[in-house]
């Protein structure tokens, strides 16, 4: 597209935004669209795409900056206002009402009547087929919306937006849940949009199909904008190190790994999520005590149906799963943690912690029935105490006693709670998923060191993050996920760049021959 | 016995046992598709009922009495989404709470208005006439059951044609079952779920009042202590095995009124009147065990799919 003179339908400047808990979401970040473009927001998860495109959708209100909406400054206060003001968006759920047609969602909030009490259901549909037709979408309005496909499904979304009088589109991921044959046709349906002068925001991180469509791509990293390049003019290369570089270069004082015996064998590993999809495919590998196997990679690879699965918390899966020799697909999660096998989630809130509950509570919903602190019948409280006071210090848990309710605590407390109750059973295996995600950096610290203790006296651990800092400086061997398989294996993570690392992840290159998997 | 059961006599009783079953049965359906429980019913219905008495004694006009008490079982209905949206009460404790309220509270409402602890007797009521369509009451048979119900009855059934296109046909109707459905689906496309909800109560409040006003202003003649007996619950249970649909929670209605004319019929008979006052209750037992076992059914077949 060659423009003579740009014309610039929104601009956001400077807009910072810091949630509550303190995390800075974005920090200083501008974009700016030009009519008629496909313009891709492009990075990792919890760069602060998604953060940005809710203060433009008015579900989050920015603490600075401003925006400009066609050259006159305005402020957005809710979804509701955006969509009065053109701006619509396709979120990743989708917002539908199953047992409603296509033609009702469409028309859902702003139903065309008559007589003055009924819906006008012919107008509706006549308005619903109007809209299709124009965008070339080819869709059964009559159809009930639980009937149609996925890919259907976001199809409905953005009639939705467009009826309401959409200018600007917001498709957040749109492609993660489609086909590849879904994709294209989206893809088709897109260009058509733009050609009709729609602007289009296109998040994602997937790097070919933003080489595909979009016209220009403002790249973001922890919070921060890494600039805005015109698409044809910037390799996949180059957006994989702006994507995923690293920051900050920590370093920690590592000994020698001195491995101790395969203690996780992990044998042809096939998982399927509920829609079927195939998440973890064929996966061998083995993890020794005294070492860490960092597993970096994209969210989304395959990484959660692989914990949930080492862990018990997961049972329908294809291959075979030892620990210490023991084949665990029989073993409940209670017997599997009984083979010393500690587990920090990804998600502390809904499978970490009960928030309801107090720290003492917390630290010991793992080991409540140790007679070491149960007897035949109660508890025994006295000794449970002195523990939670002595693990309090220990993993040094700011809280003002024992009996305060651990979701009251910070991110990082709470975080340091769960890090303490898995860690005070002396585990022979730790697996790690993502365990200093938005914790502060004195708690982040705290973990990795822990974790390094562990290895160092003899624990096995697997580290899954997908922060490339943690995994570059802890993993003594770094695996790489893509698309359930491990793209890359590196048996000296020195050797490996991030902007190689990068490229792994985002799958651009990938190992036909790996060495260091499998220790036999 | 099954010349009894044949009369038109039984179908008159089916029909008086299904009309406050089948109002209090949409109200629970409205309630529902709009996503909320409303276990109050029972307790609305039991004020409704002494409110009725009191209210068509009071202007001696069994319409004013009905509207007045409609009123005051909407506003039943406000409370009940009050405490549930804005106080966010659990909706089954604020029921509970409003059910045992009525328990109680009728007794001493009568007790200060007539001087009576068991009915109303003293109290001069004006009931619902009945209705005795012209031309059609003369049909054999047919004629004696359509014609000459209660008017409350011809209501209960516009009721059903009514809810149906309300909850199908309106912009209003939409967007309750959208929040229903899917409460983030319609906050997105800027409904507020909180303001459709408390209409949603409220329409069910007025319903189900309209059930109470029909037990002491048509199936009986008075008010009697805790006279709603559990046609609350058996009414939830009509409107889930309906699938919350009015025409649905119609059907069922009808069989669990015909359950309670049977009851009634059957204490003519030499079976001990315990066993026979079970009938209602048993048949609702019953058909939530179909229900749930034909819904477990179904899910099975579509997970195996």
């Amino acid at each position: 597209m060659t423009c003579l003179e740009k014309n610039i339908v929104l601009q956001m400047n400077h807009i910072m935004k810091i949630y509550s808990n303190g995390v800075v979401a974005n920090e200083d970040v501008s974009i700016e669209l030009e009519k008629g473009e496909i313009h891709a927001l492009l990075g990792e998860n919890g760069a602060g795409k998604s953060t940005l495109m809710k203060v433009l959708f008015g579900i989050e209100s920015p603490d600075e900056g401003q925006i400009l909406l066609n050259g006159q400054e305005t402020s957005i206060r809710s979804p509701q206002d955006a969509i009065s003001k053109g701006i619509g968006m396709v979120h990743q759920h989708f917002m539908l009402v199953p047992s409603l047609t296509v033609a009702e969602n469409i028309i859902l909030g702003v139903e065309p009547r008559k007589k003055g009490v009924f819906i006008d259901m012919e107008k509706a549909v006549s308005a619903a087929e109007e809209i299709a037709q124009k965008y070339n979408f080819d869709i059964d309005v009559r159809t009930k919306v639980e009937e149609i496909p996925v890919g259907i499904k976001q199809k409905v979304e953005i009639l939705k937006a467009l009826y309401r009088g959409a200018d600007i589109l917001i498709l957040d991921e749109p492609t993660a849940v489609l086909t590849p044959q879904e994709t294209d046709e989206l893809f088709v349906q897109l260009e058509k949009l733009r050609d009709n002068g729609h602007t289009i925001i296109f998040i994602s991180h997937k790097l070919d199909e933003i080489k595909k469509i979009c016209n220009r791509a403002t790249i973001m990293r922890s919070g921060r904008s890494m600039g805005t390049y015109e698409v044809k003019d910037i390799s996949t290369e180059d957006m994989s190190r702006l994507m995923v570089g690293r920051d900050v270069v920590l370093t920690f004082e590592k000994e020698e790994a001195k491995p101790a015996g395969v203690i996780l064998k992990v044998r042809d590993l096939s998982v399927r999520n509920a829609q079927g999809v195939l998440k973890v495919d064929n996966l061998s590998f083995d993890l020794q005590g005294g070492e860490i196997l960092g597993i970096a990679g994209v969210e989304g690879n395959g990484q959660s149906e692989l914990i949930n699965s080492l862990t018990g918390l997961n049972k329908s899966y294809q291959g075979r799963i030892f620990v210490k020799e023991t084949d665990i697909e029989k073993s409940s999660i209670k017997e599997i943690r009984d083979l010393s096998v500690a587990h920090i989630p990804e998600d502390r809130m809904t499978s970490g912690c009960a928030g309801n509950l107090n720290i003492l509570e917390n630290l010991f919903s793992n080991q409540y029935t140790d007679p070491e602190y149960s007897g035949k019948m109660l508890l025994k409280v006295k000794r449970i105490q002195a523990r939670s006071v002595e693990l309090i210090k220990e993993y040094l848990i700011k809280c003002r006693s024992f009996r305060q309710n651990v979701g009251m605590l910070s991110g990082g407390n709470i975080q340091k709670v769960i890090v303490a109750r898995e860690f005070s059973t002396g585990p022979g295996l730790i697996i790690a998923n993502q365990p200093t995600r938005g914790v502060d950096v004195g708690a982040a610290e705290f973990i990795r060191k822990r974790l390094l203790a562990f290895r160092d006296a003899g624990c096995a651990v697997l580290l899954v993050s997908a922060d490339l800092n943690e995994v570059f400086s802890l993993s003594d061997r770094l695996a790489v996920m893509y698309k359930g398989k491990f793209s890359g294996v590196f048996t000296n993570v020195a050797d490996v760049t991030e902007e190689e690392l990068g490229q792994y992840m985002l799958g651009l290159k990938h190992q036909e021959e790996q060495e260091g998997v499998i220790y036999e | 016995m099954l010349q009894s059961l044949l009369s038109p006599d039984f179908f008159n009783a089916i029909l008086r046992a299904t009309t406050p079953i089948l109002f209090a049965a949409l109200a629970s359906s409205v309630a529902s598709k709009s996503g909320i429980t409303n276990m109050a019913l029972e307790g609305i219905m039991l004020f409704s009922a002494l409110f009725g008495v009191i209210f068509s004694a009071m202007t001696g006009n069994f319409a004013a009495g009905l509207l007045l008490t409609m009123a005051a079982g909407g506003a039943i209905g406000l409370l009940l989404a009050f405490f549930v949206l804005n106080l966010k009460t659990d909706e089954i404790l604020a029921a509970i709470a409003i059910n045992l309220m009525a328990t109680g509270g009728t007794v001493l409402l009568m007790l200060a208005v007539s001087g009576d602890r068991g009915s109303s007797t003293s109290i001069a009521n004006v009931s619902a006439p009945k209705v005795v369509i012209p031309l059609i009451d003369q049909i054999p048979f047919v004629g004696q059951i359509l014609s000459g119900q209660n008017l409350m009855t011809y209501l209960s059934i516009l009721a059903v044609v009514v809810m149906h296109l309300f909850l199908y046909k309106t912009p209003l109707g939409l967007k309750i079952r959208a929040v229903g459905e899917n409460k983030n689906a319609a906050e997105s496309v800027g409904i507020s779920s909180r303001k459709i909800q408390y209409i949603a109560l409220m329409i069910s409040g007025v319903l189900a009042s309209m059930g109470g006003f029909f037990l002491s202003g048509g199936y009986m003649n008075m008010f009697t202590k805790d006279m709603s007996a559990g046609k609350g619950y058996i009414a939830l249970a009509a409107s889930a095995m309906g699938g919350d649909t009015p025409i649905g929670g119609f059907l069922v209605s009808l069989l669990f009124g015909a359950a309670q004319a049977l009851a009634n019929m059957m204490q003519l008979t030499d079976i001990p009147h315990e066993l026979i006052q079970m009938v209602p209750y048993l048949t609702t037992l019953v058909g939530l065990g179909v229900y749930s076992y034909a819904g477990l059914k179904k899910r099975q077949k579509l997970a195996g799919k």
